[in-house]
């Protein structure tokens, strides 16, 4: 587990849609059931690598989510392996479809949502999701991950593969950080320590984990050492490492592009109102809708930069002791 | 679309023989148990939704009695064919199809709606294997249905899938976006129904919103369409036989039917869609319309 301070190796250029696409592909002849689904959006998802590499596995169902968001159910049931692919956004519109042709029917199927968050960007607030964790952690049965970089990305893609039963995934649209070197590794429901602390721990998820590396680094000049945990799966929620990092360091920030209502500070929240309450600071887009912009803009905007991490940190670490 | 090069897939039903007097009667039968079953377990749920139960019962009866090669002893061969009730409401008579046919018991399926049944208000496939997919949001199962459609096409399956569907149903755009895809994907092996009973929930499809020109709209979405009587055996089979026969284009079955098909005074009456409670009397007059004699009606009805 690493404890050192992991080099933020800046932008690879390389967003967690490309990352996922490509990774798609390669592991399409090792999955030979694996069928990609697309609404007409595949030089938007990734999938555009697995278009041109296998095309007669790239099922296209045109602008109909709903549609297509059902069929996955039938064809996982016919044993192939399906990954729906389109926009965050969009996969609300089929939250429905989810629950009862793929998560009801424990179906083994895969949803993989590009574009989440203020990470859109200049698309603006009608795109940006800011609901869609919420609303699938919240399906009995769904597995919901949100990797932070594109080599967990790339890891995450293959987890999922192998992975029995139906599962909501975040990528990302914009050049995204590398957090993680290239010895790194992917569980599903577990939280990883990427840089250790005592003082205050920040789980993050997403674009977010990047942001808390800064702030921690921030917090660090000024003598408080924060503990970083990229919580990659929101659901099931790892509550072994919470509790321990609840019991460790007494404080909590969480971070993450998505409505502070029902994300990963709720996951949070639940899971260490049952096994360690402590303070806890809830760092995200704060039950608004989001904006057009540059995804660094918005976030200082909206207080998702590492500013406001760390400026939550120092508000959670303040509060100790008056639980 | 396929994986290897594409098979063309010859139905198995093009060489089948002409359909047999006694196939037709014993269908007729399978359909009268289909109604009697339906109404005594709703009278014993004291829920559930008569009128489009009965509507499609002599359909049911037909595809499970000739035209699905599906076995109840091996609910998951992959080379069954697929029938999907979208218009999962319909449930009772999935059930009761289902226990004349064996995949499930006679008894237990009257059991409809209870506590610890699995025979709930709609199918659901974690408590019964055999009904392929879980149900009860309209347009869903339709498009669940094309997807194992569009599977087992890509798998060279010779395999077909059928999925029944409400005509308040299509008012879901979801079933549009599926009319389309399947059209474009040249689903051949699939065959929707409609239960053409010209009712909804609350009113007529006229009043809640017109479907007509019906047949129009499936034609010009590129189906093969066929309209027929739905509670006419021998016409259901003929039409299923075609239906299996059409290439490069997904069948429309448009079956018109009498919601309350039956039951005299459920004939037509939107009140009789559900969720409706049915009193010892109304069983029983419904029971007796039915052709059921007083011994079964007892055993219907107090035998539980
Ligand atoms: C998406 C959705 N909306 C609403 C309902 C509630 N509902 C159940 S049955 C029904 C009427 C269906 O009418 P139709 O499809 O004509 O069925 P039938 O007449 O054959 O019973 C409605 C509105 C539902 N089950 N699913
Ligand atoms: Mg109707």
């Amino acid at each position: 587990m690493a404890s050192e301070a992991p080099a933020l190796i800046g932008s690879s250029g390389d967003s967690l849609r490309e990352a996922f696409g490509k990774a798609l592909s390669g592991l399409a002849d090792e999955f030979p059931k694996l069928v990609v689904l697309d609404a007409d959006i595949a030089g938007g998802t990734g999938v555009h690598h697995f278009r041109k590499s296998h095309p007669e596995r790239f099922l296209q169902f045109g602008i109909a989510e709903q549609n297509m968001m059902a069929a996955a159910g039938g064809l996982a049931a016919v044993g192939l392996l399906p990954v729906v692919t389109t926009f965050a956004v969009f996969c609300l519109r089929a939250v429905e479809q989810a629950r009862l042709s793929l998560a009801y029917c424990k179906r083994n199927a895969m949803i993989v949502a590009s574009h989440p968050g203020l990470d859109v960007g200049p698309d603006g607030g009608s795109a940006q999701a800011l609901e869609d964790i919420a609303a699938f952690r919240a399906i009995p049965g769904m597995t919901v991950i949100s990797p932070a970089d594109p080599i967990e990305t790339a890891l995450a893609t293959r987890a999922i593969l192998e992975f029995d039963g139906p599962v909501y995934m975040r990528t990302g649209r914009s050049p995204a950080r590398r957090v993680f070197g290239d010895d790194h590794t992917f569980e599903i429901g577990k939280g990883r320590i990427v840089r250790g602390g005592n003082d205050v721990t920040i789980v993050a998820c997403g674009v977010e984990v990047a942001r808390a590396v800064e702030a921690a680094q921030v917090l660090a000049e000024d003598g408080i050492h924060a503990r970083v945990v990229n919580m990659a799966t929101i659901k099931p929620i790892d509550a072994v490492l919470l509790e321990r990092c609840a019991k460790e360091t007494g404080a909590i920030v969480t971070a993450e592009d998505h409505n502070i209502l029902g994300g990963l500070g709720g996951a949070v929240a639940e899971s260490l109102a049952l096994t360690y309450p402590c303070p806890i600071e809830f760092v995200g887009v704060k039950d608004v809708f989001g904006a057009s912009g540059e995804p660094e803009e918005l976030a200082v905007m909206f207080g998702l930069g590492s500013k406001s991490i760390a400026e939550a940190a120092r508000r959670a670490i303040a509060r100790k002791g008056r639980m | 679309m396929a994986f290897a090069p594409k098979a063309v897939i010859t139905s198995r039903r093009e060489a089948a023989p002409p359909p047999a007097r006694d196939l037709e009667q014993e269908i007729a039968l399978a359909a009268r148990f289909v109604r009697q079953h339906v109404i005594a377990s709703i009278y014993h749920a004291g829920s559930g939704h008569p009128g489009g139960s009965l509507s499609c019962a002599d359909i049911l009866a037909t595809l499970f009695g000739a035209e699905l090669n599906t076995w109840p002893g091996s609910p998951h061969d992959p080379m069954r064919d697929r029938f999907v009730l979208s218009k999962g409401h319909a449930a009772p008579a999935l059930y009761a199809v289902g226990a004349h046919h064996g995949y499930c018991d006679k008894l237990a399926s009257l059991k409809l709606r209870k506590f610890g049944s699995p025979f709930q208000g709609h199918p659901h496939i974690g408590d019964l294997p055999w009904v392929e997919t879980s149900t009860g949001s309209l347009g869903q199962g339709f498009s669940v249905a094309l997807g194992m459609a569009m599977g087992l096409k890509l798998q060279n399956s010779s395999a077909r899938v059928y999925a029944l569907l409400g005509d308040g149903e299509l008012q879901e755009g979801e079933v549009w976006e599926g009319a389309m895809c399947a059209a474009h994907h040249k689903l051949d092996n699939f065959c929707a129904i409609i239960d053409y009973n010209k009712l909804q929930s609350d009113a007529r499809n006229d009043e809640i919103m017109r479907l007509e020109p019906l047949a129009a709209k499936w034609r010009a979405f590129d189906w093969a369409v066929a309209e027929i009587d739905g509670h006419d055996v021998s016409a259901l089979l003929k039409t299923f036989r075609r239906a299996g026969a059409t290439h490069d284009r997904p069948s429309v079955i448009i079956a018109h039917t009498v919601k309350g098909k039956g039951v005299p005074y459920m004939e037509n009456m939107p009140a009789w869609h559900g969720s409706v409670k049915l009193t010892r009397e109304q069983a029983d007059d419904a029971l007796t319309a039915l052709g059921a004699t007083h011994k079964e009606i007892r055993e219907y009805l107090d035998g539980v």
